[in-house]
């Protein structure tokens, strides 16, 4: 067979964007190199619907910015993915950074940012009593917000199946042709035929468009690293909170994530290695000092982890949203860094409308269904609603991640429900099973037993993230308890 | 909530562990049967169950047990007596006026009334993520209690090639586990200038089988983009920083932690009943009596044991307080004593004393250690009691008895304090 369109990478962008193409007629694969959804950018993030104030006026990053700002609330409630309009602020620490918040105020307004307003000291303190003494004033963005980005990607993927993609996982696309007029991927060791083809594959998008010969562009990734607090701390503050860009650096953010967590990050440091999810000792301190300069005071003895995410930036200052010179059917989505996640349901929007001003034919699919049910439908249901799901399944009465009180009931629908969940990092992604203050310490071997189960594989076959990445060697000299 | 789903006990226990099941039992033995015990595990038994090791049941029952004969002989009494239990049951919710929420299978979402509740939930190992150690993110880092869990219960080896990091009793026990299901241990890495563990775990886990115990030792870097392929390990200075010159690479598959314990107390931050900043478990008077009216505490969930029988013994005193309270009533003083901390202890266990004319055993530890340690109680400049040691430790718990003669009439504030003699 062949698809109308490839999409090249299952991050954000390529997951949207697929959702966004079944509401056409069309056929569409989703083809991703990783053995899950969301395990690049979309995975390791601030979490931010930005308020569409920082970007240059006149750029994509601003038009996009600011629809996908409109867009989100509707996107996410549709696809039952938690998100919170709880608004951001710039903090200023001296005068002359509240000349820049100004700027940034003004720069919004070119922007056709809604809802900026520029604070005062006493302002501030009333929104936020927990802010350092040292800021003077700040932004406020009354619209910004907070989503989880990789539970957005998975339910837009998980739509997107649902209303006919089909997703390749473990299929990295290794070369590219032209066959009778089609493209021709090799991935993972299947051919995957498509009239259209969009280059959506984050940091490793310039490598994907070298494979037809289109050395346009460079993607170099940059690191980022964050500290995460449980979710004792989350109420520190209800705003994200961003620092004026100032000569030191663009500064470290201090933000509620919208699971109720504190969230604190990101280092901004240029790494040669694609893959190179590490944090160092130098960039935690770095973000634990310069976060220490937004807020009163943090509690470090309640961080319950610390990762890096590595963004995907462009040689040029903008998103890089075009049709390959080397082919008017390859389209490229890349340099999709901040604010890529804000930007990502209007990106596909705009991706469509590319698509189908080079000649896709958008004739609306009619059994396009765009909501999807959440995957904290049982978690949030009333105690009665409780009973008398649990008097159906008892599963969801059986607790297996006693941190954040998910089911066993939940961890089997991740693992069955499209996008499939196949290992301990994607059913953590899901349901947010070993996220907790405990760290999987109590519930991994569990999970892992029901991964076993549930998908008739042996345990020792179940890893954490990617290939190789197996939790166990084998059995004890004993054997397995069943044996 | 549904009504139909609320129910009533005298006495609602959290959790079915050892400090559980000897809270319940001695709560019954004091004369209150109606006694409702909640266990999420599928057995009651809790950590014990996963812990085939030997040593445990000296002081109990001056015998050598494995943790699951230590849990089966709790287990054989509580049946004998009935006590009611539901394992595979998650309590939810304890509120403070000791209504208890729970969820499992059978009984969906469903409510306890009790007079009064113990807490006895237990405690949790620090991961590797409240440790910040730098790196990368690999399979194969495990927390000491995960690996033994794998081993031990599901019969799965998580690597070969092993570092440890911490010398606590479970790295250690997990040390000699490991390499007699033919791990090679190549070394255990403690940050402090001396282990955390038993004395005796040290010999009959490590030096008998040559395993090398670094101190003042840790981990600084995790390598490995999918399985854990090394650790650099380095020396510390003296102000736990460490030194970049020292650092030396350990190839390796896994790595399992053992760096503290942490007494699992959401349910109690969640009912507002006030813990103490050290123990991380609530504060106490002699009873076991939290600050809030009718919650006890005990076991690992109020302060971390050496021993599983010092958390039996704990257990016994809080299930019979708890017993005492319901039938005869509250037992706070108005002007209670307080128990504070001073020298080099780092906290005391009960942190109050309400009763009076009962002797109350105090139960310490030290934050360093102290050769030639004397003890020293006293109400403002006047000596309770005093003791002496020759040495004292963080991984040992210390206790002692102030008898009731001495505490008559003492009123405010005491102070327990370990220094080295001659200081």
């Amino acid at each position: 067979m062949c698809y109308q369109v490839a999409i090249i990478g299952a991050g954000v962008v390529g997951s949207l964007l697929a959702r966004e193409l079944t509401r056409y007629d069309l056929s569409v694969a989703l083809v991703e190199a990783r053995e899950d959804v969301a395990t690049g950018a979309s995975a390791a993030n601030s979490a931010i619907v930005h308020g569409g104030f920082d970007p240059v006026p006149g750029t994509l990053k601003a038009k996009l910015n600011v629809r996908g700002l409109e867009m989100m609330p509707a996107v996410a409630e549709e696809l039952g993915v938690h998100y919170k309009n709880n608004g951001s602020l710039v903090l200023a620490f001296s005068e002359e950074e509240m000349q820049t918040v100004r700027e940034l105020y003004e720069r919004g307004l070119a922007n056709g940012a809604p809802g900026l307003s520029v604070l005062d000291r006493d302002e501030l303190r009333a929104l936020e009593p927990n802010v350092s003494e040292n800021a003077v004033g700040a932004l406020c963005s009354e619209t910004a917000g907070i989503i989880c980005p990789y539970g957005l990607t998975i339910a837009a993927a998980g739509n997107a199946i649902d209303n006919g993609a089909d997703l390749y996982l473990s299929s990295p696309v290794t070369a590219i042709r032209k066959e009778n007029g089609v493209f021709v991927l090799t991935a993972g060791g299947k051919e995957i035929r498509a009239e259209y083809v969009v280059n959506a594959a984050g940091v490793y998008a310039d490598e994907i468009a070298k494979l037809i010969g289109d050395a346009s562009f460079t993607i170099r990734p940059r690191k980022g690293e964050y500290l995460l607090f449980d979710q004792t701390e989350g109420k520190l503050c209800g705003h994200t909170l961003f620092q004026v860009p100032s000569a030191v650096g663009k500064g470290i953010l201090v933000t509620p994530t919208v699971d109720g967590n504190l969230l604190i990050g990101p280092t901004s440091v240029f790494i040669d290695d694609k893959e190179n999810r590490e944090t160092s000792a130098d960039g935690l301190d770095y973000v634990r000092s310069t976060a220490l300069r937004s807020v009163k005071s943090l509690n470090f003895k309640q961080v319950i982890t610390s990762f890096t995410g590595i963004r995907a930036v462009p040689d040029g200052e903008d998103f890089i949203i075009r049709f390959s010179e080397k082919d008017p059917h390859f389209l490229h989505l890349a340099g999709i860094e901040s604010p890529g996640l804000s930007s990502s349901p209007a990106i596909a929007e705009y991706a469509v409308e590319l698509l189908g001003n080079a000649g896709l034919q958008l004739k609306a699919n009619p059994k396009f269904c765009g909501e999807r049910r959440p995957y904290s439908w049982f978690k949030d249901l009333p105690a009665d609603k409780k009973n008398e799901v649990i008097a159906v399944d008892p599963r969801f009465g059986h607790i297996i991640c006693r941190c954040e009180k998910v089911t066993e009931g939940e961890i089997v629908e991740a693992i069955h429900r499209a996008p499939e969940a196949r290992t301990l990092d994607a059913v953590k992604r899901r349901v947010r099973a070993t996220m907790g203050r405990c760290q999987g310490g109590f519930c991994s071997p569990l999970i892992t037993e029901l991964l076993s189960s549930e998908r008739n594989v042996a345990p020792e076959t179940i890893c954490k993230h990617k290939a190789g990445s197996n939790l166990l060697i084998g059995k004890t000299k004993g054997g397995d308890r069943n044996d | 909530m549904t009504d139909t789903n609320v129910t009533k006990a005298r006495l609602v226990i959290v959790g079915g562990g050892p400090a559980g099941m000897a809270a319940a039992i001695a709560a019954y033995d004091a004369g209150v049967t109606d006694v409702l015990l909640l266990e999420r595990g599928n057995a009651l038994g809790g950590i014990l169950l996963q812990c085939i090791h030997n040593g445990f049941g000296l002081h109990r029952f001056g015998e050598e047990l494995s943790g699951p004969e230590y849990a089966a002989r709790y287990e054989a009494e509580v049946k004998k007596r009935n006590i009611p239990f539901l394992t595979d049951t998650m309590v939810l919710s304890v509120d403070p006026d000791r209504t208890v929420t729970a969820m499992n299978s059978t009984h969906g979402v469903f409510s306890v009334k009790a007079d009064a509740v113990v807490l006895a939930m237990g405690c949790r190992e620090r991961s590797r993520g409240a440790l910040s150690i730098p790196g990368k993110r690999p399979a194969g880092i495990y927390t000491a209690g995960t690996a033994q869990r794998y081993v031990n219960v599901q019969g799965y080896l998580p690597g070969k090639e092993v570092v440890i990091l911490g010398s606590g009793d479970i790295g250690l026990i997990m040390a000699r586990r490991m390499t007699l299901e033919g791990a090679h241990v190549k070394a255990v890495c403690e940050l402090m200038p001396y282990s955390g563990g038993l004395n005796r775990n040290i010999v009959q886990c490590l030096k008998d089988f040559d395993i090398p115990l670094m101190l003042s030792h840790t981990v600084s870097k995790i390598h490995g983009d999918t399985r854990l392929t090394g650790v650099s390990i380095a020396e510390v200075d003296e102000k736990l920083r460490v030194k970049p010159e020292t650092e030396q690479y350990i190839p390796c598959d896994t790595l399992l932690l053992s760096c503290g314990l942490l007494p699992e107390n959401e349910l109690t931050k969640e009912a507002g009943i006030p813990l103490d900043a050290i123990t991380g478990g609530a504060t106490v008077n002699e009873h076991r009596e939290t600050l809030t009216e009718g919650i006890f505490a005990c076991g690992n969930v109020l302060h971390v044991h050496d021993l599983v029988d010092f958390v039996s013994e704990e257990a016994e005193l809080a299930g019979k307080s708890a017993a005492d309270y319901i039938l005869r009533g509250a037992r706070k003083a108005a002007s209670p004593i307080t128990v504070k901390p001073a020298g080099k202890v780092r906290y005391t266990v009960p942190q109050r004393i309400d009763g009076e004319g009962e002797d109350v055993r105090l139960f310490f530890r030290v934050g360093a250690i102290v050769d030639n340690a004397v003890l020293t109680v006293k109400q403002g400049d006047t000596l309770l009691a005093t003791k002496k040691k020759r040495r004292m430790t963080p991984g040992e718990m210390e206790s002692f008895v102030l008898p009731a003669a001495k505490l008559a009439g003492v009123s405010g504030e005491l102070t327990v304090c370990v220094e080295s003699e001659g200081k």
